[in-house]
């Protein structure tokens, strides 16, 4: 039991640690370290949580895809590394302003909120341990929430398209094969006949 | 049983965080990028939170979707940079100015 509250404190220190160096670092290559950083501190919390599946969707997704194009998007982009610092200034009133509200405002509902337990009793499936994290979500994503694994599909393939529409990059010089061209080309239009006399070149 | 409180009291911190990068960011816009996977991140982990403690799998489910709509943001969010990099040669929150806005 104390061995989980320790490994919850140091999975929760090191994430806000490498929160704060995402947003504070010069070198945006380190932000995007610092990141996968984070994402695997939160995986760690989720297996705290209970949520296997989860965690390892975090780890594979977030580090394995997002964050690596995160690093190849640094990496192509050539910016020049700036410190956060030399803008802080400015807009550190309306930052700060803004962030204070809002943490109070969440402090506000986090030490006030009660626990509402008849809300429990309408539950259908629950996390019970007679099945597996990854079983339980199985169970009711392909059934009961049909509708929104549908519909992130549908999101994430507009979201494909529309990276590849905004990206692709259409030169004139590029060959490219035109199939209209193709099916209508015939014999007369193809071969030409050339009257050569003996000895000559074209 | 670690109490629901700590979880909770994480993801506001982590929020918040997202919040200062998204405001006092004003040369990189991949930093303000990675603020908001901050945030959303923040958020499954209250979701992920209330659904061990409540023991209902729904708030996992929906932090899948959260998942989701975060890969896809991300990947427009990229495309757009790019080709405004591609354009303009710069990335600086500052200098985007062409809508006036």
């Amino acid at each position: 039991m104390i061995v989980v509250s320790l490994l919850f404190y140091l999975f929760s220190f090191i994430m806000i640690a490498s929160a704060f160096m995402v947003i504070l670092s010069r070198n945006p290559v380190h932000s995007v370290l610092f990141l996968i950083l984070c994402f695997f501190n939160s995986a760690g919390i989720f297996l705290i949580l209970g949520a296997e599946f989860l965690a390892f969707i975090l780890v594979i997704v977030y580090v394995g895809a997002v964050a690596v194009l995160f690093l190849f998007v640094v990496m192509m982009l050539d910016v020049e590394f700036k410190s956060i610092s030399s803008t802080v200034i400015s807009y550190l009133p309306i930052g700060l302003t803004i962030g204070v509200i809002v943490l109070a405002e969440l402090m506000l509902v986090l030490f006030t909120w009660k626990r509402d337990y008849s809300v429990t009793d309408n539950l259908s499936i629950t996390t019970d341990k007679q099945y597996s994290n990854t079983e339980i979500i199985g169970l009711v994503l392909y059934t009961d929430n049909i509708l929104f694994f549908q519909l992130a599909g549908l999101i994430l393939l507009a979201s494909m398209i529309g990276a590849i529409v905004l990206t692709v990059n259409h030169r004139p010089s590029a060959k490219r094969q035109d199939i209209n061209k193709q099916v209508e080309r015939d014999a007369e239009s193809s071969i030409k006949n050339i009257d050569m006399k003996p000895g000559s070149g074209i | 049983m670690i109490a629901i409180n700590n979880y909770l009291a994480l993801a506001s911190i982590l929020f918040v965080i997202g919040i200062f990068g998204v405001f006092l960011n004003k040369k990189n816009i991949i930093i303000i990028l990675m603020s908001i996977e901050l945030m959303l991140l923040a958020v499954n982990i209250n979701l992920v939170a209330f659904s061990t403690y409540l023991n209902d799998i729904t708030g996992q489910v929906f932090s899948l979707l959260v998942l989701t709509v975060a890969a896809a943001e991300a990947a427009i969010g990229l495309a757009i940079l790019v080709i405004y990099f591609r354009n303009k040669g710069s990335i600086a929150v500052e200098d985007i100015t062409e809508m006036k806005g």
